[in-house]
């Protein structure tokens, strides 16, 4: 490889070709501030944060996007840089709303951070620019106010995620991040994948948050709050309390739930076991009657939005079957009370989500049965810490507790759903041992893990290749459905996740402030769910015991009458 | 009246069409403006999103999401007008036309913007009516020139 | 004062969008000539022209040309910046209402040298009557077997086309204005790669200033040493200068390089009217230097100004009297810029409108000692970081302005404006 010379802040460093001055810095432990960069989504060199001197050219340069070459000597931290820098700092933050203390990112944002370590005191500038104003019309909340203009949030949703609701607008000192015609999100396309939270490196970005009402529910006592987690809360939550990222905290997390008040402590991973179930059936009635393929997974909430928005031809390939979020709340509000003697209407569902597309689902017209909504309240993964922060309990030395029973035990199956791939996989651990009617030993599809974008993959289960996709990443979905359209692709099957990553990485996770480390915290998820997978004595869902007992005490079979209504929706071309 | 659809089928349905369409649009809408309903229409034509279009119509000066006057009269306040007494040009037009810049008269005439150098520097101070330069202002000729407007006395092409 | 006119020559002359009446006063035999040559010996006649890019950034254009020339990758376009928006300068203006073949004939030429069989002039939407001008006189020349295919029998294709502006200052920035001929807002691209590789539609691109492309057909004509002759050492030919302020006779004046800008705005401009002093002299439109009666013996030449620390730019000469305040002035300037900033980087962007508040303070008798610092810091940061050439020149005015007047911006913190222009309204509230 043709490797490049250069001298960086009076260091030798030798990289290969095409790599940025900021690339070749942190090879030698030299971290140059960034702000709007964000590597292969938002590498445009606009805010001018990382400036650095380089010998012999005229001016500072950008060092996220500026190329390295042969001789080249570069400083990072020279008077005229520091001075620069302090002043892009101050000038950015003058027009910042400077309410830090309020702020949901206080001590998590790159921007005090930043202005922090430059050493900035505070600005005379007193004017401030009209960015527009505050939309709470979604799941996701944009306060113009704290817009800082990187551009993070417009390239992830227009690239990344083929999206595109907010653009830059205006010019000047008029410019703005916004929507057209400074409408609501929530009227647009806006799919609640909440990826610009993720991306926003301040607290412009939020997710609606319900935890007043989730304490309010909790505290009311005519009502019976109950709670599921999701399975990438699990490999998650612990990074709110510093612990290592990818770790499990599953007990720690059920003790913390009970704690605050929640009677009883359920787990989405028994309703994913329940999806697949009703899933694995519709693919093979699907398959073996004719039905519409490729079938498309319909769990995440983000995806789904996308699909009624931009690809109405492919509404009914999507699987009819509710999300466990739903699915759960149906069965937590009709089978569990029965076996548990409560009246169903006192019963108050919260889920505990890594999404924020979860909120907008569980507010769906249509996710209801018999006039009482699946579910009540939805908090994300960073409202839950934000929950026993208030609770003012001590996370880390929790000790561990199991979840509660009926709706609890879930296997390997059900916890993968978190990864890109985990929902095909636990399918077609499912349906093989149907179709082929054994107890099948090989149940690790490797070929359906990963983190591209989109993988392919033929399986062949007793006799029948069955030819499988998985795309993460809604811009990767609209990718493939394309192919499709065009006859350039065909599948039996295909798993969608509307986040980059799956749910691991969904819009509610916690933020990853050092965006460097992003791939790495997506990979360390992504292996604690794995890890758990492989712990657990049950690893195939129609293993689960609850689930078992479910179907023999109350649905009857999967896709029948009782299951269709429970758990069974229909979609909407918008 | 030429429709949405004519005007993009006349430029072809290519993005790189997008500012000279919505030049045309302006044009044909008789008020000075893109209204909403014409800049959906051709985002879906042009099968682009509508944040990108918005961002296109609000970044160039001379597009207008709101309607405006018959006339818009733009007083140049760079430089070369600014030292020629552009301000007196403001505060006179301000006082005609009962209007601040960005405003349009209740009569829907005028609608007063301030805008960038367009080039009238060797006749500063000037104005700019549609596409009409008025240069060498003084206090009374603009007042003339306001009132050939008024009367219809217009100039050139409108 | 008589002086050979190479793109003045015409002016009044001819019907503008008459290729008749342009090829019989000579139009055209630069094209012809060029068609018989190598085209590695016009590119020669281009480089010994001396012939300096004239929309503001001065890139030797025989450079550039050469350099564009070895370019493998195709197709070519060619695109001439016609946005002519850098305040007080209306040259282009001129040309394109008076004589657009010479314009034309130019880009031609580029053209048959560069194998571009397409081209775009990039006209700012405010010169809505002048581009029917340049479009009827496209069409003519197509009529004439100037332009589309088969061109003079010669083998060659080239189509030109009028793209219109819609109000945006940056758009005059190279990589802005492809971004606008495609149809996105104009904000500039991160350099490199750089347009000749990767332009418009990502292909080779030969950006020219109008004024750069109608001194080719003489060039090619008359020879580049002729062109060179005409002017100094450094600089060749002639320039369009734009005079205008408080000047009595505003206007554009064709000079050969070498000219003083005394000669030019007292023989050719006649001076300061109405009994009044030149306080200063605003050189190359809003984004140049600012400087006093010290620097007007300085000639117009590349090389000369580039010593005294000065840019020719666009060739905008405003004088302004000393009825002007300099914060006064200033603060106008600036509100031009916080207004046509793109609003991409954070210095251009936020730096304009803090420049605009701090002189705000400053005209209301209400700034300090500590704002003009902030000026100067600002000014300095905006210069080295900005991403494009509007933010790192926008403050040179400030620059420029404070260094020959402190004294009058001081005494705006001290609640007095000198020229008495400033109302000084908030006079003692600090």
């Amino acid at each position: 490889m043709d490797m490049i010379n250069l001298k960086i802040d009076g260091l030798d460093v030798s990289v290969p070709k095409d790599t940025t001055i900021l690339q070749a810095a942190k090879q030698l432990n030299i971290d140059i501030p960034t702000l709007c960069y964000l590597k292969g989504i938002n590498e445009v060199g606009s805010c001018r944060v990382c400036v650095v001197e380089v010998e012999g050219w005229r001016g500072l340069h950008p060092a996220c996007v500026t190329k390295v070459s042969e001789g080249l000597v570069v400083k990072t931290a020279t008077k005229t840089v520091r001075e620069a820098r302090q002043n892009i700092l101050e000038l950015i933050m003058a027009n910042h709303n400077r309410e830090c203390l309020s702020c949901a990112r206080n001590t998590n944002c790159e921007l005090q951070k930043l202005c922090n370590d430059a050493g900035i005191g505070d600005t005379t500038f007193e004017k401030k620019a009209d960015r527009g104003s505050i939309d709470c019309s979604g799941s996701v909340v944009r306060d113009p106010s704290k817009c800082v203009l990187c551009g993070r949030c417009v390239s992830v949703c227009s690239n990344t995620q083929n999206v595109g609701v907010i653009s830059y607008a205006h010019r000047g000192a008029h410019t703005s991040v916004t929507t057209p015609y400074e409408v609501e999100l929530a009227g647009l396309e806006c799919i609640n994948c909440g990826q610009c939270i993720k991306v926003c490196p301040v607290g412009a970005l939020q997710e609606k948050d319900a935890t007043e009402r989730v304490w309010s529910a909790l505290e009311n006592p005519d009502l019976h709050v109950v709670v599921q987690t999701a399975p990438a809360v699990r490999v998650a939550l612990g990074e709110e309390f510093g612990m290592p990222v990818g770790t499990n905290v599953e007990g720690k997390m059920v003790t913390a739930l009970k704690r605050l008040g929640f009677v009883k402590v359920f787990d989405t991973n028994f309703s994913a076991d329940l999806t697949i179930m009703e899933e694995g059936t519709e693919l093979i009635n699907r398959i073996n009657n004719g039905g519409k393929l490729p079938m498309i997974t319909s769990c995440s909430p983000g995806w789904i939005k996308f699909c009624e928005h931009n690809y109405h031809e492919f509404l009914e390939n999507l699987s009819t079957c509710k999300s466990p979020q739903q699915m759960f709340g149906a069965v937590a509000k009709s089978y569990y009370p029965q076996k548990a003697g409560v009246d169903p209407k006192k019963v108050f569902v919260v889920s505990v989500m890594p999404c924020t597309a979860k909120k907008y689902e569980a507010d769906r017209e249509e996710m209801k049965v018999d006039g009482l909504r699946d579910i009540d309240a939805v908090i994300t993964t960073r409202e839950l810490a934000k929950m026993i922060k208030q609770a003012r309990i001590e996370f880390e030395k929790l000790p561990d507790s199991c979840y509660d029973s009926i709706l609890g035990a879930s296997t390997g199956a059900g916890v993968i759903f978190g990864n890109t791939g985990g929902v095909m996989e636990a399918a077609l651990r499912t349906v093989a041992d149907i179709l082929t009617g054994k107890d099948l030993k090989e149940i690790e599809y490797t070929a359906v893990r990963g983190m591209e974008g989109i993988r392919e993959a033929t399986v062949n289960i007793s006799g029948m290749d069955l030819k499988v996709a998985i795309v993460n990443g809604t811009g990767n979905a609209a990718k493939l459905l394309d192919k499709i359209k065009a006859g350039e692709a065909n599948y039996h099957f295909i798993e969608v996740m509307a986040c980059p990553g799956g749910c691991i990485n969904g819009g509610g996770q916690p933020i990853i402030m050092d965006k460097s480390k992003t791939e790495e915290v997506k990979q360390k998820r992504i292996e604690g769910i794995y890890a758990i997978d492989k712990s657990r004595a049950k690893r195939k869902s129609h293993e689960n015991p609850e689930i078992k007992a479910l179907y023999d005490e109350y649905l009857g079979k999967p896709g029948e009458h009782k299951s269709h209504k429970l758990l069974h929706t229909h979609y909407t071309a918008r | 009246m030429e429709s949405v659809k004519e005007v993009i089928k006349r430029y072809g349905n290519s993005k790189d069409n997008l500012i000279q369409i919505m030049l045309e649009l302006q044009q044909l809408s008789g008020k000075n403006y893109l209204p909403d309903a014409w800049v959906k229409e051709a985002a879906e034509e042009l099968g682009m999103p509508l944040s990108k279009v918005y961002g296109v119509i609000t970044f160039y000066a001379m597009f207008s999401t709101e309607p405006r006057g018959k006339y818009v009269i733009e007083v140049c306040k760079s430089g070369p007008c600014h030292v020629s007494g552009s301000e007196n040009i403001v505060h006179i037009l301000e006082k005609e036309l009962g209007i601040k810049p960005g405003e349009t008269t209740a009569d829907g005439l005028f609608t007063l913007e301030l805008s960038s150098c367009f080039g009238a520097c060797d006749i500063a101070p000037a104005v700019k009516i549609g596409e009409n330069v008025h240069g060498n202002l003084t206090a009374d000729s603009l007042k003339d020139l306001i009132i050939s407007y008024r009367e219809g006395l217009t100039y050139g092409n409108n | 004062m008589e002086t050979t006119k190479i793109l003045s020559a015409r002016f009044g002359k001819i019907r503008p969008d008459s290729v008749e009446e342009y090829v019989a006063a000579g139009g055209y035999e630069g094209l012809k000539k060029a068609i018989g040559m190598q085209h590695l010996d016009v590119i020669e006649e281009i480089k010994k022209a001396n012939l300096f890019g004239r929309g503001g950034a001065a890139y030797p254009t025989g450079i550039k040309w050469e350099q564009a020339y070895a370019i493998k990758k195709g197709p070519k376009y060619m695109v001439c910046n016609a946005d002519e928006g850098e305040p007080g300068t209306f040259k282009d203006k001129h040309i394109m209402a008076e004589d657009p073949f010479q314009l034309i004939e130019g880009m031609t030429i580029g053209a048959y040298l560069m194998g571009a069989t397409e081209g775009f002039i990039y006209i700012r939407g405010e010169y809505m009557g002048i581009q029917r001008i340049v479009r009827s006189a496209i069409e003519n020349a197509k009529k004439a077997g100037y332009l589309g295919k088969n061109i003079l029998g010669a083998g060659f294709d080239f189509d030109l086309k009028v793209v219109s502006g819609a109000g945006a200052y940056v758009c005059g920035e190279n990589t802005a204005l492809v971004e606008s001929i495609e149809g996105k807002p104009g904000r500039p691209r991160q350099k490199p790669p750089y347009i000749k590789n990767c332009g418009l539609y990502q292909m080779p691109t030969i950006l020219n200033n109008v004024e750069t492309y109608s001194c080719i057909p003489w060039i090619v004509k008359d020879g580049g040493e002729a062109f060179s002759a005409l002017g100094t050492d450094f600089s060749g030919g002639t320039k369009l200068m734009c005079l205008s302020g408080n000047v009595a006779k505003r206007g554009v004046y064709e000079i050969p390089f070498g000219t003083t800008l005394r000669e030019l705005i007292y023989t050719i401009g006649g001076g300061i009217p109405n009994g009044k002093k030149l306080k200063f002299v605003h050189l190359g439109g809003s984004s140049g230097a600012c400087f006093p009666e010290s620097l007007l013996d300085t000639k117009i030449c590349y090389n000369d100004l580039k010593k005294n620390g000065l840019s020719l730019g666009s060739g905008a000469v405003l004088v302004v009297d000393d009825s002007s305040c300099p914060v006064d002035y200033l603060k106008a300037v600036m509100e031009f810029f916080e207004e046509e900033s793109c609003g991409k980087c954070t210095p251009c962007r936020e730096g304009n409108q803090r420049m605009v508040e701090i002189l705000e303070k400053l005209t209301e008798g209400k700034g300090t000692m500590e704002d003009i610092k902030k000026l100067k810091s600002l000014a300095q940061t905006m210069k080295t970081t900005s991403f494009c050439g509007l933010g790192q020149s926008a403050p040179v005015p400030v620059i420029t302005l404070i260094k020959y007047f402190e004294a009058e911006f001081i005494a705006h913190t001290e609640g007095k404006c000198p020229a008495g222009k400033c109302k000084m309204n908030g006079k003692g509230v600090k």
